[in-house]
């Protein structure tokens, strides 16, 4: 165990997938021509002033609630001012000393597998800033407002994880948790779901805590653990040297896999918080709470712990198919005709890869839920083996039928009449004399050869278990 | 309180406000005589006091998630000081 | 053109109304003789910043349709003008600055929108301080306005230009923003009524904002008739405005008739110090005099935190102002320096060139006040000192329905003769700023002269109480004749 401990806090910036943006009436739709998405409010025009977009707040209460959170009865927006070309009113509407929701947790599974409780100190609202493009031909820098306005909850965790990996964990169900919840689609290239890290290190038994660094720049969760990693080499690194650490910001650079200092734009900004004067102190009673708590879907690790108990599935395979409301409810589609155990590796496994295969979400799967427990199903009545069930599930993603339309089409039905594998069986024992004699000498493995000859001789449609009794009882004697 | 020249010169940065060096002694010396004068706050018995951010003792209206804007760039971009291809232009950012 | 009392220039919003209305003459006549006397006397006070004649003749003509159809809106060719601090769709709207000098605005503000929906016609934008900011009208990049009464003199600010534009008689009345006094005192420096309604009465959706929590939109007219008139159309909710209150808006009108008999007055010991010129003094007590000899009760009140409102307002709105102005960058409208070295330099320039000097100090300010360290001993504390004065108001009107007094210490003063110390001319605000901090609605109207310059009595209410103000202040103008003086030459 090293001597040093890390201690890594977490901000996420989520954008929430509302219709239209927090303040202003504008679309907040991904990919459109540059700021024709930018309403005047947007734009920072003289004059126009924010009204909150009520589905925000419940996207940011059913966060609180997921999330075991108090969520404030009073909260206040604050703006937060710094000059930048993203960000045209120079200041960004957010939400600083009476913030939404406060106080929530999650639980994840340490390295150990033990479960471990996250702290969530906060989580607010805010305005996204718009993009400003630097790389380009000329000295300028183009600036696009459609993203500013776009609603942002901002999601703070307690200093409570100690590795990469639980960063990673951490991150990982809150992207499932708030897909879950319907409130962000968690689309990291789109840049709707951000992470910042707050890492730093302290000897072993200290309470102390060291300083810290901020990473920024981590879009996926593999650069999240990367980034990491860098950094509490680093600064172990730092002060095994006896220097110390530097409080700064720090990007990580993805090709060099290491984190650098941030090029500081301007000295420390000092962002001046004071409460928005024009907006209103948000008020959000019992009623509400109650009525949304209502509306929320069966969170994913009450999902998951129901899927172990009704369909005595394990725990690992459960974990993976609830880790997208998606494939849960796709799964139990599909077991509502079939085996689940078989339901669970089939989609885990076959259907899986052929997703990825195909850069598909499954919502977009070739074959259908029903599909699928009809091909497990001829898989479970034995009319067709494992092996050869992959080549109907290949046929049936391509289109061209049912699994039972496929199997008569190409007469892939599973030979299980004893008689007609008996048959088989003496054939290739008689074709292969001395391999047989080896075999009744004691060479067990040979069992292999010969199944592979029944397969070869019956284009693999013979039931295999039957083919390996049968095998073994005519090899004896 | 006279406020010092690099106290102002640290907030007209954070303002963004260019001063002239001409003009720099005279606005040390108003803002002081500002300070200086609402510093008479400090005298105010306010213990126990809630500050009043607001005239109004009313919570935030919310209004429903729908785009009710129609946003034409065009027109809004013909008074813009500056820009190319629908994008506002600045002096290239580093870093 | 008729040079006596009927003359259509020394006519009220309600008789030009009912002028049109009756067909006694057309909008257009109306439009073409006062576009007239702003050709004639504008040069000399520099009360507008733009006229727009061709919009005008236009509107005139569209309202004289409107009126042979018989279904003509309320103020149908009514001519009004609007403080530049509005933004009206496709015309210059330059709050006074060199900032916003070629800003044409894309839209229109809710109060210019309810004036035109109403059939008012605009004639122009008036000139103003800089983005709100002053109180003598001297801050304009557009240069100072001059009192009508006096062309030595300041007509008060921050709506200088409007109270300039009612007073010598060029428009019937104006729009303008009150944020710590820039109606009433401009008006009682002017001879005029100006009107401040309650906080969150009218919608500031395209108002430019100087200080949020403070600013309102109101009207200066020369009767109290005409201010009902106008704010019944202006007030009400708007969902673009999330601090507009949806409150009922009455008949304001119907409203000004109640009789006097049984209203109680607060007077402000602090007020009538020696701060206070002595013939402003005289002619307060005079006008109160008017309301007890109607059967008003007059009672001593006690604001004890009053002088604390002056430096409570200068955190506050400075503050508050430093963040609203940060969105003039020079990046998507307004000025913009040239050449800019880079994005530091373009920031720097545009705002240091773009802004005169008193925005220039009040950024700072602003800046300072909400700067780490700062907070708590100044912006937090001002935020609490503003709740002390908001409850004296609150205790006093437990007792008494209005509060009466002088709306400025001085009547007008000469142009340039405050302009070297910010605080001497903050303190001109010392009457009118708590009524912004408490969110209460205020008019000042005229009630004698001190020499050759007129004074004024203000009023005011608890919160949407404009009804009580401006039934108080119609009984007064019932009785007295002050609110139909002419400033000489303008006749």
């Amino acid at each position: 165990m090293s001597a040093w401990e890390p201690v890594i806090g977490l901000e996420i910036h989520m954008q929430l997938a509302t219709v239209s943006k927090i303040f202003s009436g504008a679309p907040t739709a991904y990919g459109a021509e540059p700021n024709t998405q930018a309403s005047l409010l947007d734009l920072g025009y003289p004059g126009v002033l924010p009204v909150l977009n009520a589905e925000a707040v419940r996207m940011a209460c059913k966060f609180g609630l997921a999330v075991n959170a108090t969520i404030a009865s009073r909260s206040v927006f604050a703006r937060k001012n710094y000059f930048y070309p993203d960000l045209p009113k120079g200041y960004q509407i957010s939400q600083y000393e009476l913030p939404i929701v406060s106080r929530g947790e999650l639980l994840i599974l340490d390295e150990d597998g033990r479960e471990k409780r996250i702290g969530i100190t906060r989580a607010h609202l805010e305005e996204d800033a718009g993009k400003s493009l630097h790389a380009g031909f000329d000295e300028f820098t183009r600036i696009d407002l459609n993203r500013a306005g776009t609603p942002l909850l901002e999601i703070v965790s307690d200093p409570d994880l100690r590795s990469a990996k639980e960063a990673v964990a951490y991150m990982r169900k809150i992207h499932t948790l708030v897909r879950y919840l319907g409130i962000s689609d968690g689309n990291m290239q789109e840049g709707s779901f951000r992470c910042d890290a707050n890492v730093s290190i302290r000897p072993r038994g200290q309470q102390a805590l060291g300083t810290r660094t901020e990473l920024k720049n981590l879009n996926s969760f593999r650069f999240v653990e990367k980034a990491i990693n860098f950094e509490i080499a680093r600064q172990r690194e730092v002060l095994e040297d006896g220097g110390t650490v530097v409080q700064e910001t720090r990007l990580y650079d993805a090709d060099l896999d290491e984190t650098r200092a941030m090029r500081s734009k301007e000295e420390a900004n000092d962002y001046r918080y004071f409460p928005d004067p024009d907006l209103l102190p948000v008020d959000i009673d019992a009623a509400f709470i109650h009525s949304l708590r209502g509306t929320l879907p069966e969170l994913p690790d009450a999902k998951r712990e129901r899927f172990v108990a009704q369909y005595g599935i394990r725990e690992a395979d459960a974990e993976i198919l609830t880790m997208s409301r998606a494939t849960a409810d796709y799964f139990e589609l599909t077991v509502a005709r079939s085996d689940p155990r078989l339901a669970a590796n089939w989609i885990l496994g076959d259907l899986s890869a052929a997703l990825n295969r195909d850069g598909l979400e499954i919502d977009q799967s070739r074959i259908a839920p029903d599909q699928l427990a009809g091909l497990l199903a001829r898989v479970a009545d034995n009319t067709i083996s494992g092996k050869i069930a992959k080549d109907v599930f290949e046929a049936m993603w391509a289109g061209e039928g049912s699994a039972s339309e496929i199997i008569e089409a190409r007469g892939l039905r599973q030979i299980t009449d004893a008689s007609a594998i008996e048959a088989v069986v003496d054939a290739v024992i008689a074709a292969n004399p001395g391999q047989a004699a080896e075999y009744r000498a004691g060479k067990d493995k040979l069992l292999g050869f010969f199944v592979g000859q029944v397969m070869k001789d019956t284009r693999g449609k013979a039931n295999p278990a039957e083919v390996n009794r049968i095998l073994k009882e005519r090899l004896k004697s | 309180m006279s406020l010092t020249k690099d106290q102002v010169r640290r907030i007209a940065l954070l303002a963004r406000l260019k001063l002239e060096e001409s003009e720099f002694d005279d606005v040390v010396d108003k803002l002081s005589r500002i300070v200086d004068f609402v510093d008479q706050l400090q005298a105010a018995p306010t213990d126990g006091v809630a500050p009043m951010a607001h005239p109004l003792d009313q919570p935030q209206r919310l209004r429903p998630d729908t785009v009710t804007e129609r946003i034409d760039r065009d027109a809004i971009q013909a008074n813009a000081p500056a820009v190319k291809d629908g994008f506002y232009l600045v002096p290239k950012v580093l870093g | 053109m008729s040079e006596d009392a009927g003359a259509l220039h020394v006519r009220t919003v309600t008789e030009l109304a009912r002028g049109i209305r009756e067909g006694e003459f057309s909008a257009t006549e109306l439009t073409e003789a006062l576009l007239e006397r702003i050709r004639r006397f504008n040069e000399n006070l520099n009360a507008f910043i733009t006229v727009t004649g061709e919009q005008a003749l236009a509107a005139a003509a569209a309202a004289d349709k409107a009126r042979k159809s018989g279904s003509a809106p309320p103020l149908n060719g009514v001519p009004i003008v609007h403080k530049d601090l509005f933004c009206t769709s496709g015309v210059l709207t330059t709050c006074g600055s060199r900032m916003l000098a070629n800003f044409v605005s894309p839209y229109d503000a809710t109060v210019v929108e309810r004036l035109k929906n109403a059939g008012a016609v605009t004639l122009g934008k008036t000139n103003m301080d800089e983005f709100a900011m002053g109180s003598s009208n001297e801050t304009s990049w557009f240069g100072p306005v001059t009192n009508p009464w006096d062309r030595s003199r300041s007509p008060g600010g921050s709506s200088g230009g409007s109270a300039a534009a009612v007073a010598g008689r060029l428009v019937p009345a104006a729009t303008g923003t009150d944020t710590g006094g820039s109606i009433r005192q401009p008006a009682s420096l002017t001879g005029t009524v100006g009107l401040k309604p309650t906080y969150g009465r009218v919608s500031r959706h395209g108002m430019v904002a100087f200080a949020s929590s403070l600013d309102q939109a109101g009207v200066i007219t020369r009767s109290a008739e005409d201010a009902a008139t106008l704010l019944r159309i202006i007030a009400g909710f708007d969902e673009r405005d999330s601090t507009c209150l949806d409150h009922p808006v009455p008949d304001y009108v119907a409203g000004l008739g109640r009789p006097l008999r049984d209203l109680q007055i607060g007077i402000v010991r602090q007020h009538f110090d020696e701060g206070l010129d002595p013939e402003c003094a005289a002619r307060i007590r005079e006008s109160l005099d008017v309301l007890r000899d109607q059967g008003a009760s007059l009672r001593e009140v006690d604001l004890p935190n009053l002088a604390l409102s002056v430096p409570t307002y200068y955190v506050v709105a400075p503050a508050e102002c430093s963040s609203n102005m940060s969105r003039f960058d020079g990046v998507r409208f307004g000025y913009r320096a040239d050449s800019p070295e880079d994005l530091l330099d373009l920031y720097c320039r545009s705002r240091g060139e773009g802004f005169g000097a008193e925005v220039r100090r009040r950024i700072l300010t602003g800046t300072y006040v909400l700067s780490a360290g700062y907070y708590d001993a100044y912006y937090l504390k001002a935020q609490k000192v503003r709740q002390l004065i908001n409850q004296d108001f609150r205790n006093a009107f437990r007792d008494v329905d209005v509060i009466a007094g002088p709306t400025a210490p001085t009547p007008a003063f000469a142009l340039g003769e405050k302009t070297d110390d910010p605080i001497t001319m903050y303190l001109n605000d010392i009457y009118t700023i708590g009524a912004n901090l408490a969110g209460l609605p205020a008019i000042s109207l005229p009630c004698g002269f001190a020499g050759k310059l007129p004074v004024g009595l203000h009023l005011v209410g608890p919160h949407f109480a404009e009804q009580r103000i401006l039934n108080v202040a119609h009984q007064y103008q019932l009785l007295t004749d002050w609110h139909r003086a002419c400033p000489e030459g303008f006749a």
